[in-house]
C-alpha cells in the first residue's frame, strides 16, 4: 500500500508522442519572454516591431537550413506568416494608433492562437503551437531577452508546457534526452520531429512539479517519474532494456535494406485488402504492394461501391506508399466469391465460370467505376493495375481498351488521371504456357488458383488437399517458365500465392527464378529471414 | 472537378476538388500563397460556396479557410497574368501540391 502511494506522487501518465526512453536531469523551461521594455514613438514602435520580425525571419531560415527535410517545411509556415500583409497589416495599424508594438504583436499572435486552438480538429489545434513559438520569438527580440539558445545539461529530460519546433531544434539532443509537456500533442509538428529524431516524448502531462533533480521519461508506457528511488530506476531500466531487445530481434531480419539470394535483391511486397491492413508494424519495411484486393469494397455497403468511395480506398494505400509501388487487383468475384448483383447465379461450376475479368468485361456498368477511381487515384504514387483470370490477350487488350476509354473521357472532363501500367495475373495454365503472347507490362502468379487449375482439384475440397499440392512438378514448370520469360523479356514477375509466405515453398520458388514474392504483413519477417537463411546455408 | 473560365473582361475563375487528405492545413497552405505571389494578378480563393472571398497570398487567411478533403476551392483573379494565375493554382490543387523544387 505504501509503495503504491509512493509511486502515485512521483509518476505522471501522458500521452504518448514518440516512443523511446530518457533517465537523466530534469530540466524545466520556461517559454514565456518576461521583462518591462521601453515603450517610443509609434514611429520607433514600427522601427522595432519591423527588426524583430526581419531577424526572426532570418533565425528561422538558419535553422530550418541546419535541420532540412520536415524541419524546414515545418518552419515554412512560419516563414510564411512574417511575409504575410494581410497578418501583419492590422499590427502595424495597432501600433499606429499608439499600441506599443510587443502589446499589438503579442494580442494579435493570441487571437490567432485562440482561433486555432477552437477548431474542431486535432491537427489545426497542434499548429496553435507554431503561432506561440513565433510569438515568443519576436516578443523576446521585443523585450530584450537573451534571444539565444538556453544552455541545457546534455541528455536532460525536457519538461515545458508546450515546446514549439523551433526551440525543439535549438536544443543538442546528440546524447539522447527526452521532452515531457505539459499540454501538447502527438500530432504537433514537434511531435514529429521527435519520432523522426527518435527522441522520447510524452505530451498532456498535466502539472508537474516545477523542481526535480532527475527524471525518467518512459516513451512507451506515456509515463515521467521525478526524483525516482533505485527501485523504480531498476524497473525503468529493465522496461528500456526489454524494449531495445525486442525491437532488436524483431527487425534484425526487417531492418536489413534488401534480402538477397544468390546475389539477387529480392523484392518482398504486401498482399492487403484494405489501407488498415497496413497498421501492422512490420508493413512499413516492404518494397511496396504486391497485391491490394478489392473484392471487399463490394461487400462492405448496400449496393455496389460509387467511385468516389473506391476512389479513398485506393488513394489512402497510394498515400502509405509514397514513391513505392502499388499493384492493386480489379474485381476478382465469382467462384468462391459470389457477389449479389454483379457475378452470375446457377452456374454450374463457378470457379470455371464467369469470373475475374472475364465477369468484368462483361459488366462494364460496373467495371468502368473501378477504373474511374483507378485512374483518378494514379495520379498520387506509383499505381499498377492488374486483371485477375486472364485466359487470352484479347481479354488484356479488351480492357486495356476499355480503360484507355475512360481516361479519355475523365480527361475530356478535366479530371486529372493517367492510365497507370497494366498486367496480369497468370493463374490460368493457358495463359502460363503462352505468356509471350501477352503485352503486359508485368506478370503476377496467383499460384492459389494455378495450383488448383494445374491438379485439377477443387481447393475447397479438404479431401484434395494431398493432390493439390503447390510443389507439384507441373506447377513449378509453369512457375519457372513465367519467371524465365519475364527475365528474358525484361518484365517483372511476382508471386502473390500463398506459396510466397511458406518457408517450405520458398526455396523452389527462389530455384524457378522468382524474384519478387508478394505476402501478407504477419509473414514478411519470417519470409526475410528464411532466405536470409538461405543464402547463408547454399543452395536450397 | 477542375475548369477555368472567362467570366468577363479581366476576370478569370477556376475551380477544382481538394484532395489533399488533411484539408488545406500548413503545407498546403504555404505552397498555395507562395505560388500566388509570383503573380501579380490580385487573386481571390474560397472554399464551398462561402458567402466571402479572401485573399490567396495570405497564409492566415487560406488557412483560416478550414478547408476540409473533398471542399470545391475556387479561385477567381484579375490583372495582366490572371489566366495564369488561375491556371496555376487551379493545377496545384488538382496535382494535390507537389513538392516544388528547391
Amino acid at each position: 500500500m505504501n509503495m503504491r502511494a509512493e509511486i502515485a506522487r512521483v509518476a505522471y501518465r501522458g500521452r504518448t508522442a514518440s516512443i523511446g526512453f530518457a533517465h537523466g536531469p530534469f530540466v524545466r523551461v520556461d517559454v514565456v519572454p518576461n521583462g518591462k521594455r521601453q515603450i517610443g514613438t509609434p514611429g520607433d514602435e514600427k522601427l522595432a516591431i519591423r527588426a524583430a520580425l526581419d531577424l526572426a525571419g532570418r533565425q528561422i531560415a538558419l535553422l530550418a537550413n541546419a535541420a532540412g527535410g520536415e524541419a524546414s517545411q515545418i518552419l515554412e509556415f512560419q516563414v510564411a506568416l512574417l511575409d504575410d500583409e494581410d497578418f501583419l497589416d492590422p499590427i502595424f495599424a495597432a501600433i499606429h494608433a499608439g499600441t506599443p508594438a510587443d502589446e499589438a504583436w503579442s494580442s494579435a499572435l493570441e487571437e490567432q492562437i485562440a482561433d486555432y486552438n477552437s477548431a474542431p480538429d486535432e491537427y489545426l489545434q497542434a499548429r496553435s503551437s507554431d503561432l506561440a513559438d513565433l510569438r515568443d520569438r519576436v516578443l523576446r527580440t521585443l523585450r530584450g531577452g537573451a534571444n539565444e539558445a538556453p544552455k541545457l545539461p546534455s541528455g536532460a529530460v525536457i519538461c515545458a508546457d508546450d515546446l514549439p519546433p523551433s526551440r525543439f531544434l535549438e536544443i543538442d539532443w546528440s546524447s539522447g534526452g527526452g521532452l515531457a509537456l505539459l499540454r501538447g500533442s502527438p500530432t504537433s509538428h514537434v511531435a514529429l520531429l521527435a519520432r523522426a529524431r527518435g527522441i522520447p516524448m510524452v505530451v498532456q502531462l498535466g502539472a508537474v512539479a516545477e523542481r526535480a533533480q532527475t527524471a525518467l521519461l518512459d516513451g512507451e508506457h506515456a509515463t515521467l517519474e521525478l526524483d525516482p528511488g533505485t527501485e523504480q530506476i531498476d524497473v525503468f531500466e529493465r522496461r528500456r532494456e526489454a524494449h531495445r531487445k525486442s525491437r532488436a530481434a524483431a527487425h534484425a531480419f526487417l531492418r536489413r535494406p534488401a534480402a538477397s539470394w544468390d546475389g539477387e535483391k529480392i523484392r518482398l511486397l504486401l498482399n492487403i485488402q484494405r489501407v488498415e491492413d497496413l497498421a501492422h508494424a512490420d508493413a512499413q519495411y516492404a518494397d511496396g504492394i504486391g497485391l491490394m484486393r478489392t473484392e471487399f469494397l463490394l461487400g462492405e455497403q448496400a449496393g455496389l461501391p460509387d467511385e468516389e468511395s473506391q476512389y479513398l480506398a485506393y488513394d489512402a494505400v497510394l498515400r502509405w506508399a509514397g514513391k513505392r509501388p502499388v499493384t492493386i487487383r480489379t474485381f476478382d468475384a465469382g467462384g468462391d466469391k459470389p457477389v449479389l448483383g454483379f457475378t452470375k447465379d446457377g452456374e454450374a461450376n463457378p470457379f470455371l465460370g464467369v469470373r475475374g475479368l472475364r465477369l468484368c468485361l462483361a459488366r462494364p456498368d460496373i467495371f468502368t467505376v473501378q477504373l474511374r477511381a483507378l485512374a483518378r487515384a494514379a495520379m498520387h504514387g506509383n499505381l499498377k493495375v492488374m486483371f485477375p483470370m486472364v485466359t487470352t490477350p484479347e481479354e488484356l487488350e479488351a480492357a486495356r481498351t476499355l480503360f484507355a476509354d475512360v481516361v479519355s473521357r475523365l480527361q475530356a472532363e478535366g479530371i486529372p488521371v493517367v492510365l497507370p501500367e497494366l498486367g496480369i495475373m497468370v493463374e490460368v495454365p493457358a495463359a502460363a504456357l503462352t505468356i509471350e503472347r501477352f503485352k503486359a507490362s508485368f506478370f503476377s502468379i496467383g499460384s492459389n488458383d494455378l495450383a488448383q487449375y494445374v491438379t485439377a482439384c477443387d481447393r475447397t475440397n479438404g479431401a484434395l488437399a494431398k493432390l493439390s499440392d503447390p510443389l507439384h512438378p507441373a506447377v513449378l514448370e509453369l512457375i519457372g517458365r513465367t519467371a524465365q520469360y519475364g527475365k528474358r523479356a525484361g518484365i517483372s514477375v511476382s508471386l502473390c500465392g500463398e506459396m510466397a509466405g511458406d518457408p517450405r515453398c520458398i526455396p523452389a520458388l527462389l530455384s524457378c527464378g522468382l524474384r519478387e514474392l508478394s505476402v501478407n504483413p504477419s509473414a514478411l519477417a519470417q519470409v526475410k529471414q528464411t532466405i536470409d537463411g538461405l543464402s547463408r546455408g547454399g543452395h536450397p | 472537378m477542375l475548369e477555368t473560365s472567362k467570366a468577363n473582361g479581366q476576370n478569370f475563375t477556376g475551380s477544382v476538388r481538394l484532395i489533399h487528405a488533411v484539408g488545406m492545413h500548413a503545407r498546403p497552405a504555404v505552397r498555395l500563397t507562395k505560388l500566388a505571389k509570383k503573380f501579380n494578378a490580385h487573386i481571390l480563393i474560397r472554399a464551398s460556396n462561402a458567402a466571402e472571398w479572401t485573399n490567396a497570398k495570405s497564409v492566415a487567411k487560406v488557412m483560416a479557410l478550414r478547408a476540409v478533403r473533398d471542399s470545391i476551392i475556387e479561385i477567381q483573379a484579375s490583372g495582366e497574368d490572371a489566366e495564369a494565375a488561375v491556371a496555376a493554382l487551379v493545377d496545384l490543387v488538382a496535382t494535390d501540391f507537389p513538392d516544388s523544387g528547391p
